[in-house]
């Protein structure tokens, strides 16, 4: 065969795009069912409430209507709670039912659920519901939630309180006393929408004579949810089959385990062998499915004379909203974790608070905790610049660990596994061309034109993770099926939503068998089809699902020799060396097709081998990993209308070895572009009754094409020796890095107006209001 | 009522309830799938297909609106087997992620090439206005579009 390029390190285009770009693939509402009802829910229009009737004896006459479920339902039949993975020490936890029992804690909480044989009879049928509330008042605001005398929002806990969590080393009242100054900021990362752009869905289907329910979801954690689901429904856990088809988003808003998703296997149990389905709509989307960020506190930094960090005091609050969902409460221990960034220093004291609101509940969003740690610390080093009269970037040098300083131990305890943090700093510069940029601002700011130019360098906890830090485990699994004909099937327990795994893992498995991409086919996603697996987050999938794929094609790679030299006459299997898709020995050599095929038809096998060609493996990885960069931003403010215009976007990322650039880039744009969104123009706002004001696309703004500007994008790459594949992870690092560049550079064009601080999002009326108060 | 629209070249005659939406009946009676609701309120554009040639969201419009029209979803860009410039320029230049947006984004592209053949990265993005994409950030989807206009380009040329 001859030597080809390897695939590894391409920028090759996706094998998924074909189906997707022709409308091909078969998302959650795509599939087809014959005989098929739809599943309407009845939400509280209440943010806080006692609900003193609940009457559904007109709706349950409805014509056509199937069934109507309320709480009293679930409870006959023993069905659970909807589970939380993240009760941390000493934390109090309410009892989370799938509808609401007597009493609504958010707005859009499910009170019941209506089967009927269109999805217009059933949303009918909702309206026939005569529920009868009893209005309480409602906390939003979470600092006013911790006052005495606030609404409880649950009354048994006797507090919003649900816990307090902390993180800390070395002396911190003693860098704080040694200090030639203190910084400090209060910071607000606003709650925010994730907004994939399909909304959640889920069809449910049981026969009862064998007891198989099969439950179709847009799920990120397919495996996870096929083990919730089971206990909650009272099924064997292998009577119980999950599927995630093709996902249209995730940004871990389905990194969850969902009320829907139970009601609908309940239902799907009752009215069996019927399919239902219910099809989340966009209002039910930002009501009902997962928010994130929603923390405010306040950062304090200790810095001697040289602008050396001495130590970091962060104490926050984290709005959980009504529940605490699948992972919501170890959100903000991530950022406590992360508080210290890329940066060394002495001492740490991070305290959060996590607090019970009558809002949509808090988890996991893109980045989940990592965003607000870099955010706070690098908005504080602008704030340390700019009071010290030291460039930023200096500043930024002056703190972080040297090359050689690796693996790294933080103030928090992490070990960073390698990095250069300074490599990726001044090439960011370079790219962008600082000085040269200063200069230009400078000129345009003396023909008052407002010019910003913001830094931000981060490092990021990725590869999730240690099993030991992660609730449901962090290892991941791949089954390498060798077909008879030598065609490779891989079967991967890392269920992807857009990621482009199919082709990445193609990759490897093209490289390492030396076969072409078009014979390799990757499965994921169906618990009935895949080994257990743990699911995408944590940019995890290469790092630690890559790695489980390459163990697996080592034992194929390991099994096929004692056959192939057997095959070849060879003495002895380690007489045999495998590359570029054939086993020689001496002059002889087989290919890995005819090896596949010999493996299967087994006529002529060796002593002790086992007929067939496959294998599975899974890979626990000993630490995270950490991946860093700086994204150097420069904008305009406009002086008239405090519109932001962006001039350039500078990003330098190491996410280790990248298998497929072109990918990699892609995440990059997608993660700074919600970055554009959580600095610029997202915010999900709850009125002081607990109505969600921004519950539309039309009052909520994620971000358009005409809104990101072209990003300039380059890598360094440093490996790390906590995997053997050398990467790191990407999916979250532009959301991470470009926040707070995105901010400082709109800070620093109001230098003018001795502008310091703002809040997200920088709407073009917060800035225009200060110009006023501080124009000069 | 009676509804009666060519789609993707094919002809098609039947009773339609007067509240079914353009989108439901390209979806759930001709099961022309690739067609996806991302809000039902014009805002997302992922329901974008062509009608009369023009790009239009197929959520906001009853399906006994588009009585006696012409409509091409996706699924009907290809033309004997051959991708449309446009569907290739996205998968060249890695124009989608999940791919949930990516039928409309590439209807609206289609269209926004047939009228202007030569658009500037500004007249891109301004184009794309009515699509969101939450995975992309955009910039590999204008490059898949300028990719679209290139190609257009050199095939009329080449005549």
């Amino acid at each position: 065969m001859s030597e080809r390029e390897p695939y590894v390190g391409r920028r090759i285009k996706r094998t998924e795009d074909p189906r997707l770009i022709q409308g091909l693939g078969r998302y959650v509402d795509d599939l087809r069912f014959a005989d098929l009802h739809h599943v309407s829910i009845l939400r509280s229009p209440h943010a806080h409430a006692k609900v003193t009737s609940l009457d559904a004896s007109k709706a349950r006459s409805a014509s056509g209507v199937l069934a109507v479920v309320t709480v009293d339902d679930l409870d006959r039949a023993n069905v659970g709670d909807v589970p939380c993975g993240a009760v941390l020490s000493g934390m109090k936890k309410p009892t989370h039912r799938p509808l609401a029992r007597r009493k609504v804690r958010f707005a859009g909480e499910p009170l019941a659920a209506v089967v009927a044989p269109s999805l217009a009879a059933a949303r009918d049928a909702i309206d026939l519901i005569a529920v009868e509330y009893d209005p309480l008042s409602a906390v939003i605001d979470p600092e006013a939630a911790l006052k005495p005398g606030a609404p409880l929002v649950h009354e048994e806990l006797e507090t919003n309180r649900a816990f307090d969590w902390s993180v800390s080393s070395g002396d911190i009242e003693a860098a704080f006393k040694s200090a030639a100054r203190v910084a400090s900021q209060r910071i607000v990362h606003q709650r925010l929408i994730p907004c994939s752009i399909e909304p959640r869905g889920v069809v449910a289907q049981y026969f009862p004579g064998d007891r198989q329910l099969t439950l179709y979801t847009s799920t990120q954690i397919p495996h996870l949810v096929r083990t919730m689901l089971a206990g909650v429904i009272g099924l064997p856990e292998n009577h119980v089959r999950v599927v995630a088809p093709e996902v249209g988003g995730g940004f871990g808003s389905k990194l969850n385990f969902y009320a829907e998703e139970i009601l609908l296997a309940f239902l799907a149990m009752q009215l069996a062998p019927r399919p239902l389905k219910w099809i989340e709509t966009r209002p039910e989307n930002f009501a009902a499915t997962i928010h994130g960020r929603g923390q405010v506190g306040t950062i304090e930094a200790a810095v001697n004379r040289d602008g050396r960090i001495l130590g970091v005091r962060y104490r926050s609050i984290q709005d959980l909203g009504a529940y605490p969902q699948l992972l919501g409460p170890a959100i903000p221990t991530l950022t406590g974790l992360m508080a210290a960034g890329c940066y060394k220093m002495d001492s740490i004291l991070v305290e959060v608070t996590g607090v019970y609101t009558n809002q949509m509940s808090t988890d996991a969003y893109r980045g989940a905790g990592r965003p607000e740690a870099t955010y706070q610390i690098e908005r504080l080093m602008d704030i340390i610049a700019d009071e010290m009269h030291i460039d930023p970037a200096d500043l930024r040098r002056r703190n972080m660990p040297h090359p050689e300083e690796f693996p790294f131990k933080t103030a928090t305890g992490l070990t960073y596994d390698s990095g250069n943090y300074r490599k990726a700093l001044d090439r960011a510069l370079e790219i962008a061309g600082i000085e040269k940029l200063r200069e230009e601002q400078r000129t345009l700011r003396d023909q008052g034109r407002l010019i910003g130019i913001g830094i931000s360098s981060y490092a990021e906890i990725c590869a999730l993770g240690p099993s030991a830090a992660v609730p449901a485990g962090g290892w991941e699994s791949a089954t390498v099926r060798v077909e008879p004909t030598g065609k490779v099937t891989i079967l991967t327990g890392a269920s992807p939503h857009g990621q482009g795994e199919e082709t990445t893992f193609a990759q490897l498995a093209a490289d390492f068998f030396g076969i072409s991409l078009e014979d390799i086919l990757v499965k994921h996603g169906d618990t009935a089809e895949v080994q257990y697996g743990i699911g995408t987050f944590g940019s995890r999938n290469m790092a630690v699902g890559g790695t489980a794929l390459l163990r697996a094609m080592e034992r194929v790679r390991d099994k096929a020799k004692p056959l192939a030299a057997h095959l070849l006459g060879a003495a002895s299997p380690d007489a045999v060396t495998f590359s570029g898709g054939t086993f020689s020995a001496g002059d002889q050599s087989i290919s890995f097709a005819e090896v596949a095929n010999a493996a299967h038809r087994a006529a002529s096998i060796p002593d002790g081998f086992e007929p067939g060609l496959s294998a599975t493996a899974s890979f626990e990885p000993k630490n995270f990993t950490f991946p860093f960069g700086t994204h150097v931003c420069v904008v305009e403010v406009d002086r008239e209308t405090g519109d932001v215009t962006f001039l350039r976007y500078v990003a330098v990322d190491d996410c280790g070895k990248a298998i497929n650039p072109l990918l990699v880039d892609g995440q990059i744009h997608g993660g700074i572009a919600q970055s554009i969104g959580q600095a610029l123009y997202e915010e999900a706002i709850y009125d002081e009754a607990g109505q969600l004001v921004t519950g539309e696309l039309m009052d909520y703004a994620i971000p358009k094409a005409h809104q990101c500007p072209h990003f300039e994008t380059e890598r360094t790459e440093t490996p790390t020796d906590v995997n053997p594949l050398g990467v790191k992870g990407v999916g979250e690092a532009g959301t991470i890095g470009a926040t707070p560049a995105i901010v400082n550079a709109v800070i620093d064009a109001l230098e003018p107006f001795g502008v310091t601080h703002i809040d997200m999002p920088l709407k073009p009326e917060k800035i225009w209001r200060l110009m006023q108060k501080e124009g000069r | 009522m009676k509804l009666a629209l060519t789609v993707n070249g094919g002809r098609h005659e039947q009773e339609v309830e007067p509240r079914l939406l353009l989108v439901q009946y390209l979806r759930d009676v001709l099961g022309l799938t690739g067609t996806h609701v991302g809000c039902e309120t014009g805002l997302c554009g992922s329901c974008t297909v062509m009608l009369d040639g023009m790009a239009i969201k197929s959520c906001m419009m009853l399906a006994v609106q588009a009585n006696g029209s012409s409509v091409q979803t996706i699924e009907g860009l290809a033309r004997d087997g051959k991708l449309d410039p446009v569907q290739e320029g996205f998968w060249e230049r890695h124009g989608l992620q999940c791919g949930y947006c990516t039928s409309g984004m590439i209807i609206t592209a289609r269209a926004l090439l047939d009228r202007n053949h030569r658009p500037t990265e500004a007249e891109i993005r301004e184009a794309l206005g009515g699509n969101l994409c939450r995975c992309t950030g955009y910039q590999h989807i204008v490059e898949a579009v300028q990719y679209a206009a290139r190609k257009t380009q050199s095939s009329v040329q080449g005549r």
